[in-house]
């Protein structure tokens, strides 16, 4: 037997096979459609959550970030003295240095008067801390007393916002205290938080009455041009008490997502779901090739007898264990793809179809498969012609 | 002439111990090629068994059993399917592949081990299920074709590769009188132009008659 044939031969008996019971393929696709699905849907939640969770700090313009080690996230902050950060401003490579104040609350909708969390951040509107230029753009006008900006993609239970600014309505209150929206912004809604709100540090100590200036959350450093940010870093670390942590951009970013994926059980409740993904379709694949083996039990056998040896039988097998995963893959991705639009109006949070995503849950099945046709080929021992006849 | 199959001595049991249960007893036979041999015997005379040892499908231990030169006691796995390549087989039931038509069945056997194309395959194929009076059913499941169709069709695929031996395991069984012996006879017509072997078991009496030799087993041991 040729190169060509030593996989075509029985990768055709195998796909012959398969058409022959329609009935059969049907559900063996379903099979691998439902694992596939369950799949891409824990996924594309997983990376919604980190990708949420990060969607705070990643718009954070600034080099350097303190936080309290006790702070698991920004969204839970620990506080620490003023006075600790702005220690910082000792060394030589340090331009600025701002606090970041933050708190949830809830905000009354203007229409409906009914009340719901989210997310305030305080800052000095001048530090333009946001790397966001409709936030940017208002900097002064939020430094007015009890001026707030609104998160225009906020979950939908906060009101029609824009609208309502359109006709003038733009009074509300946050924590039960009077403020004036004066305008939007973009950022995005997380696990945490059905919507953002921005105002000045002084505003904030009005919304929370509790709060004062000295208690910051975070803190935020801007070095001189052409300062190194691992030696500012390490340097800071050495001078500053051991209760704060010193974060690069890139390691504020690691910290938002493992508390998520670590602290939070989160992470670990979809990469569950994942896993049991794999394992019910593994069953139900394994099932259906078993199932299949026993049936054409006498087939094999025959063609054993005919003089076929046993590695073409397991090319016949894992050649139906692969075209279950392509067979499977593909209705189910056209599936998950409506499903992740679905899930995109339902929950405002971002899901998009990467091809990084698809090429992994493909190769997930495609290992499902082949661990089912791995397990089921025990079953061509029963495929002996001469207990047969 | 040269022996085609050789037995000496053969020993046959199953189980173990003390529940060994010997089937085969000092079988001693040997057939020339082209020559057409029936085994009768009751049932569980052990002529089926007798008929998997020469075919290479069972393991035996004790004596000698010589197919084509090679010496299937105590030999490796790889012996065996090349040996097994060269042995067509008819079974009781006719065991087509049922999702397969009866031209893609009869190419299983050429898609074995074979340098033909695709075409010279089907073209082989197609003139064997003429011969056996096939030729209005050539894309026909099995499940479309009558039983003493489904048995012509398994009668061609033993025959397509051009095999040195055929072994035959009842095939008369499944069929009636009129088309059991119409099958037969099919196997001795073609298998005489080509001057192949042909070990036959049956315990159908009304088709002694094609045989050069009858054999009688009974008991594991050629009377």
């Amino acid at each position: 037997m040729n190169r060509f044939g030593w996989l075509y031969f029985p990768a055709r008996l195998a796909w012959r096979q398969l058409v022959f019971d329609r009935t059969k393929l049907v559900a063996a696709i379903c099979g691998v459609l439902f694992a596939c699905v369950l799949v891409f849907m824990q996924l594309g939640f997983k990376d919604t959550l980190y990708a949420s969770a990060a969607s705070a700090p990643l718009k954070l313009d600034g080099d350097l970030f303190l936080m309290h080690k006790q702070s698991e996230a920004m969204w839970r902050p620990i506080q620490f003295k003023r006075s600790e950060l702005m220690r910082v401003l000792g060394n030589p490579a340090v331009a600025e240095a701002y606090p970041l104040y933050l708190g949830l609350a809830p905000l009354k909708n203007i229409q409906t008067q009914a009340k719901r969390t989210l997310m305030v951040y305080g800052f000095d509107p001048d530090s333009l801390i946001f790397n966001v230029d409709s936030a940017r753009n208002r900097h002064v006008e939020l430094r007015l007393k009890d001026t707030v900006l609104f998160d225009e993609y906020s979950r939908p239970e906060f009101g029609p916002v824009r609208q309502l600014l359109e006709a003038g309505r733009n009074m509300t209150e946050i924590n039960d205290y009077k403020v004036t929206i004066i305008g939007l912004f973009q950022l995005g809604v997380s696990f945490a938080a059905d919507g953002n709100v921005i105002t000045s540090d002084l505003n904030f100590m009005r919304i929370f009455p509790r709060r004062n200036l000295d208690d910051i959350d975070m803190g935020m450093i801007r070095l001189n041009p052409g300062a190194s940010v691992e030696h500012v870093q390490a340097e800071l670390k050495s001078h500053l008490n051991e209760f704060v942590n010193v974060f690069t951009y890139e390691e504020l970013l690691r910290h938002e997502k493992d508390y998520w994926a670590n602290t939070a059980p989160i992470g670990f409740i979809f990469g569950f779901g994942t896993v049991m993904g794999w394992v019910v379709g593994l069953v139900i694949v394994y099932q259906i090739l078993f199932t299949d083996i026993a049936n054409h039990r006498n087939e094999f056998a025959t063609l054993k007898a005919m003089g076929y040896e046993q590695g073409y039988f397991v090319r016949v097998v894992f050649a139906s264990a692969s075209f279950l995963a392509v067979l499977g893959f593909i209705p189910g991705y056209l599936l998950s793809l409506g499903l992740y639009n679905l899930a995109e109006s339902q929950m405002y949070m971002p899901m998009p179809m990467l091809i990084s995503k698809v090429i992994t849950v493909f190769m997930f099945i495609l290992s499902m498969c082949f661990m089912a046709g791995l397990l089921a080929i025990r079953k061509l021992k029963d495929a002996d012609p001469a207990d047969m006849f | 002439m040269s022996n085609v199959i050789e037995v000496d001595h053969l020993n046959f049991s199953f189980g173990s111990g003390a529940l060994t249960q010997p089937v085969l007893k000092d079988v001693t036979i040997s057939l020339e090629e082209g020559e057409i041999v029936l085994i009768t015997g009751p049932s569980g005379s052990g002529k089926t068994t007798f008929l998997t040892i020469i075919g290479g499908l069972r393991q035996a231990l004790h004596g000698s059993v010589k197919v084509l030169g090679h010496q299937f006691i105590n030999s490796n796995e790889q012996i065996k399917v090349k040996t097994r390549q060269q042995i067509g087989y008819i079974f009781q039931q006719h065991n087509l592949l049922k999702s397969l038509t009866a031209l893609q069945n009869v190419c299983m056997t050429l898609e074995i081990n074979t340098t033909m194309t695709e075409q010279q395959r089907y073209d082989r194929a197609a003139e064997m299920l003429i011969a056996v009076g096939l030729s209005d059913r050539l894309n026909y499941k099995p499940d479309q074709l009558y039983g003493g169709q489904r048995q012509r069709v398994s009668i061609a695929r033993a025959l397509v590769g051009q095999p040195k031996i055929i072994l035959a395991d009842e095939p008369t069984a499944s069929l009636d009188k009129q088309s059991g012996y119409e099958a037969v006879s099919l196997v001795k017509r073609l298998a005489k132009e080509s001057q192949t072997t042909i070990l036959l078991v049956t315990h159908d009496y009304r088709i002694l008659d094609i045989a050069d030799r009858v054999v009688e087993l009974e008991d594991g041991m050629i009377k």
